[in-house]
């Protein structure tokens, strides 16, 4: 899932620096994902992994680090393995 | 029928309510008309600072009504300070102007100003009646203020910034001026902080001059400012996370409860004129009271938005979970748009009921100025850049709340 999650970064993200060097809690914002990025790297995460995130999860936290993608998507997936 | 309901004795509610005491609406209403409405008009010609009005307003202790009691200010709600914006602006929009920035400035130091120093100079707001003015903008980024290109460069204890700033309102009047800046030289452009730059640290060199359509008064040319401080006065916080959770939804709020006031005293002075001619003429209805109807359901949509957007953000200001949301920000700049767009709306509604009394200069119902003043609304912060952002916004959004 996190090289996933980094080849989308790297694809969408439009940081100074390659997504490979960062850490898994480095604070992406810091690295550079402006909001406008952000948003490209929610609808890039959409498609790979053929979810939708929620209004609840549309938010700064959710995407400050990869760890914390990893986990939102994480929360997501085991959430659409569930019975209907 | 129970303990609750009994009615209290006369002495609670002379307590609790005091004849004489003043609301904030009624106080900044009171600034409004006896000082700030007066000297309105010569403000607007002569392009100047509203001295008067904000002399008033500081005397009043209003420079530091969002700060707490117990560090020295009035303590008012942003909902209050809402409301004394919007009885200012009926009196004069560049006054009003001015204040609503500086309490945006408030905003951002009582709620992130979290160290020693820049506590001690929130009290100092208060207890002196400082002017905080703001450099968001900068030249070269495009009008984006969530970027910049200058840094703020540290050397010990010390901080230097150097910042060409197309607009700082109020520039030569503030007490301090809060600048955003790259974190450090080698930071993205959008990795900023907010700096304090106080009166002895900062100098300013205008590089243009301030002649323009209307907000005459805000004096909002541009600046190189170069400042250098203590390093405890660049804000401890982000400035990202400064803007979504408090400096862009108070300025919404307090610039749509400004246009809000323009609007409010465009539609008085239309229904005056309505009024007048029915005095004139009982038997028959004005043929523009039916405008006056139409201009009435502009104004309440309007009044409605802004207090509905106040009530929003005053139930969530608190939980930043909550404030750095896709849907508040969407939230936020449709209001911003909404209440740019209607503020022109209702004057040119006034205009038309007015009709020639409203396009004199010198008439008690000209409506020049408040329309060239209206007319600033969807510029500052221009609302093709705020839809553009909405735009992109909604490519996620579910729309759930």
């Amino acid at each position: 899932m996190r090289d996933r999650i980094i080849s989308v970064l790297s694809a969408y993200g439009r940081l100074p620096n390659p997504v490979e060097t960062l850490g898994r809690d480095d604070d992406l914002y810091r690295a550079g994902l402006t909001s406008h990025a952000s948003v490209n790297v929610m609808l890039g995460l959409e498609d790979e992994f053929d979810i939708e995130f929620p209004d609840a999860m549309l938010r700064k936290s959710t995407f400050e680090s990869i760890a914390s993608i990893e986990s939102a998507l994480q929360r997501l997936c085991d959430r659409s393995q569930l019975p209907a | 029928m129970s303990v609750e309901t009994a009615v209290p004795s006369t002495v609670d509610v002379v307590d609790r309510e005091p004849a004489t005491r003043t609301s904030p609406k009624q106080l900044a209403a009171h600034i409004a008309t006896t000082v700030a409405a007066p000297a309105a008009e010569a403000v607007d010609v002569e392009s100047r600072f509203p001295t008067e009005a904000m002399d008033a307003i500081r005397e009043a202790g209003m420079l530091g009504a969002l700060i707490p009691v117990e560090d020295g200010g009035l303590g008012w709600p942003l909902e209050d300070v809402a409301l004394a914006v919007t009885e200012l602006a009926k009196g004069c929009s560049s006054a009003a102007m001015v204040y609503a920035m500086h309490q945006i400035q408030v905003a951002c130091l009582v709620r992130h100003g979290n160290n020693d120093t820049l506590r001690d100079f929130t009290r100092q707001v208060a207890a002196q009646g400082l002017l905080l003015a703001s450099a968001t903008t900068e030249v070269g980024i495009g009008g984006n203020v969530r970027n910049s290109s200058c840094a703020v460069e540290t050397c010990g204890d010390r901080f230097s910034l150097t910042k060409q700033a197309p607009v700082i309102s109020y520039g030569q009047r503030a007490d301090a001026i809060l600048a955003t800046a790259r974190r450090t030289p080698s930071s993205p452009p959008n990795d900023q902080v907010l700096a304090l730059c106080r009166k002895g640290n900062f100098t300013l060199e205008p590089t243009s001059r301030w002649d323009a359509l209307g907000f005459r008064g805000t004096c909002s040319l541009g600046f190189l400012l170069s400042v250098s401080g203590h390093a405890s006065d660049v804000l401890p916080v982000a400035y990202g996370d400064i803007s979504s959770q408090t400096m862009l939804p108070v300025s919404h709020i307090l610039w749509s409860s400004l246009w809000l006031g323009i609007a409010t005293a465009a539609a008085d002075k239309a229904r005056r004129f309505v009024q007048a001619a029915a005095r004139k003429n009982p038997d028959a209805t004005p043929p523009n009271a039916l405008r006056l109807a139409e201009l009435t359901n502009a104004l309440q949509q309007f009044q409605d938005l802004v207090s509905a957007a106040r009530d929003r953000y005053t139930s969530i200001s608190h939980d930043p979970s909550q404030t750095t949301s896709i849907a508040f920000a969407i939230t936020m700049n449709s209001l911003k748009v909404s209440a740019s767009t209607l503020v022109v709306d209702v004057v040119q509604r006034a205009l038309l009921i007015c009709g020639m009394a409203g396009y004199a200069n010198h008439s008690p119902f000209t409506l020049g100025r408040l329309l060239r003043d209206a007319y600033g609304a969807q510029l500052m912060v221009n609302n093709d850049r705020i839809n553009a952002n909405n735009a992109q916004l909604l490519l996620v959004a579910r729309g759930e709340s």
